[in-house]
């Protein structure tokens, strides 16, 4: 007992010395499991989704999260005959937690999923919803195992091959390099699998790759030898299917290298310019593929933008209008199949199928989207430059 | 050129590696146990000099004075509440309450400042120093990593070897029991170690966040791992052992990446590892024990 209250006691002295300077940032603190949002008006369909809330790749679920959160409010305000009723479980981007998480939300009710944020969870809860015979669709879970052999998984993003694939086609077209040098993680399937693609179409390109390196979960903190190997090689372009917080690394390592290659990055690479403290200077000139794009001046991008900033506070970034999209394709699905509220999750399931495979969708990240049997979109994506901190459209 | 450029980032990554390894094994040597908390404060060393520097605006040397302060009083503090009141108790359960502060500092940090990583100012600015013409660069931190590793561990050996506490230190280590009918506060004593400790913590901290800049609650795990194999590889116990331990560490990994595979480099490090214990299974440079009976 007076162990207990000395451990609490020095819990509660640690917080307290610590939590004056971590507040200035002027964050928040995610809540660590999934709040609700949305109305809950009695005739509702149950929209559930896990992802990391929490966890080094807490920005992506956040954003879906709040992005779908905008969309299920704008519906529900609206007031039509289709009404939602939202809930985000953390699953902090670990596959054995999002099922954890994925059980939480079948107990709860659900019965249209918004399947999991990142591919690795999204594949595990996709083998569940596939057997629970519960429709889903993720916001930007995009392996191809996660749709493989299942058919009500569909996705909002592209597939990694189709990145891989877009990524070559665009370099090569717009001739932005033609000695490239590729650094990815060789333990994560979302950069392995487009890497694999991106190098067979760029060799199909006539891109030479002159340099092929690696790293894992363990070592990626020092990209020295990467990047030594690309210079020495005389890469011109860098080519980065990875995540933007091992890429920021990579930024300020070239630059203290004095080696300044074009860096080009794909969706994953969205998100750097919101790292706290980042020097936005090291990203000037990165390219990545991404479908969102923020500073874009239509309507819908820029209504969409301005309410998430006075919401949340952040530019929005492609996850988040991927959440959104999801929200919105259910409900024009859903009016298209006549479907209430008061139907199973496996009837839903079966018009859905139906649904998604004919209609097309006009959204934030790219107009005339429709969806193949296999689950994956076909939409076009837009290459955009990070100019003085904002992504300018190439 | 080449060759000498995987050296310099081999010997900068490896000196990092070193400073916390000197933490774990100084740790070790006295108080007899492996403090798996040592990676979790590094990343508190970290935060504290990012807190002061990118939201208080305090200049650099502040933060990494704030950061040593902080982690000095954390260790003292840890050591008190967790590791005191088991000072009789198996070694096995100490190894799991200090992994279980490990996991609580991490937590506590994930609280505190969210998981969203942080990018580090670094702590030196300034220009990579260019050699040869510009044909070979090196970075500024790259040089205070060095500098920092060597000063600690001549630092640490004379402390150790000439100071009333360092004797004391050495008694305790020897034996505890003793010790203390000698008229050595043992207490005091493996408090101050631990004091020692995580205030190279927070010089590692700092300094790693600097050469590789980012922060999250898990930033010192991983590098606390590999520290740790860099202590037992050197010989756990030994200063000297621990620096040599460090630096090999990431020589090895620098050049198995660069002239082997990027993909087998960790493969390649551990390997080395266990073909090391096989034949010398102190360390490097451990002295053998016998364990009387």
């Amino acid at each position: 007992m007076k162990k207990t209250l000395s451990m609490l006691l020095a819990g509660a002295m640690l917080a307290t010395a610590l939590a004056g300077c971590g507040n200035s940032g002027g964050e928040t603190t995610p809540p660590a499991d999934g709040g609700e949002a949305g109305g809950t008006s009695a005739a509702a369909f149950k929209l559930g989704g896990t992802g990391p809330l929490t966890g080094e790749n807490a920005i992506y679920g956040q954003a879906a999260k709040h992005g779908a959160e905008i969309a299920v409010e704008e519906i529900n305000a609206a007031g039509g005959d289709i009404q939602f009723e939202l809930r985000y479980e953390d699953d902090e981007s670990d596959a054995e937690k999002a099922v954890n998480a994925y059980n939480t939300l079948k107990d709860w009710g659900m019965q249209l999923s918004l399947g999991s944020v990142t591919s690795k969870p999204c594949e595990a809860t996709s083998a569940e919803t596939y057997s629970d015979r519960i429709f889903a669709l993720t916001p930007s879970a995009s392996s191809t195992a996660t749709t493989e052999g299942k058919d009500n998984m569909f996705q909002m993003c592209f597939i990694d091959p189709a990145q891989g694939v877009m990524a070559a086609d665009k370099i090569a077209d717009k001739k932005l390099g033609t000695k490239i040098a590729i650094i990815y993680r060789n333990d994560d399937v979302y950069s392995s699998g487009i890497h694999d693609t991106f190098v067979t179409e760029a060799q199909s390109k006539g891109l030479e790759i002159v340099s092929d390196t690696t790293f894992t979960a363990s070592s990626a903190t020092d990209f020295n030898v990467q990047l030594a190997d690309a210079k020495d090689k005389g890469a011109d372009l860098v080519f980065l299917p990875i995540y933007y917080q091992p890429a920021s690394l990579i930024l300020s390592q070239a630059k203290e290298m004095n080696y300044t290659p074009k860096f080009f990055g794909v969706d994953g690479m969205d998100g750097i310019l919101t790292l706290e403290n980042f020097d936005t200077s090291l990203a000037e000139g990165v390219m990545l593929l991404t479908p969102f794009n923020a500073s874009a001046t239509d309507d819908k991008a820029a209504g969409f933008v301005s309410k998430y900033q006075e919401k949340f506070g952040e530019t929005p970034n492609q996850f988040a209008a991927d959440g959104y999209d999801c929200v919105y394709a259910y409900k024009q699905a859903l009016e298209a199949a006549g479907a209430t509220p008061d139907m199973s999750a496996s009837d839903l399931c079966d018009k859905m199928i139906e649904q998604f495979t004919s209609i097309t969708f006009d959204g934030l990240t790219g107009t005339g989207a429709t969806w193949g049997t296999d689950g994956a979109v076909t939409k076009d994506p837009a290459v955009v430059e990070i100019k003085d901190g904002v992504y300018v459209t190439m | 050129m080449t060759f000498l450029n995987h050296l310099i980032s081999g010997v900068s990554l490896g000196s990092i590696y070193a400073i916390i390894a000197l933490g774990y094994t100084m740790v070790y040597g006295i108080a007899k146990m492996l403090n798996f908390a040592h990676g979790d404060v590094i990343m508190v060393g970290g935060y504290m000099c990012f807190c002061a520097t990118a939201y208080l605006g305090w200049p650099a040397w502040m933060g990494v004075v704030l950061a040593v302060v902080v982690c000095t009083a954390l260790g003292v503090v840890i050591e008190r509440l967790a590791y005191k009141p088991l000072r009789m108790a198996p070694a096995l359960a100490v190894l799991i309450t200090a992994i279980g502060v490990s996991y609580f500092l991490q937590n506590a940090a994930l609280l505190i400042w969210s998981s969203n990583p942080k990018s580090f100012t670094s702590i030196i600015s300034g220009e990579p120093i260019p050699l040869f013409g510009g044909r070979l660069s090196i970075s500024r931190i790259t040089i205070v990593a060095v500098l920092a590793c060597v000063v600690i561990m001549a630092a640490l050996s004379l402390f150790t070897g000439k100071t009333k506490m360092g004797t004391a230190m050495r008694a305790v280590s020897e034996d505890k029991g003793a010790a203390q009918l000698m008229g050595i506060n043992v207490n005091t004593t493996i408090s101050v170690t631990f004091a020692i400790g995580s205030g190279l913590a927070a010089i590692a901290g700092v300094l790693l966040c600097s050469a590789y800049p980012t922060l999250m609650p898990t930033t010192g795990a991983m590098p606390g791992i590999k520290a740790f194999t860099a202590a037992v590889f050197g010989g756990i116990g030994s200063i000297p052992g621990a620096f040599l331990g460090g630096v090999l560490l990431g020589l090895i990994e620098t050049f198995s990446k660069a002239y082997i595979s990027t993909q087998l480099s960790d493969a390649i490090v551990f390997a080395v590892l266990i073909v090391v214990l096989l034949v010398k299974p102190d360390g490097l440079l451990g002295k053998h024990v016998s364990e009387k009976v």
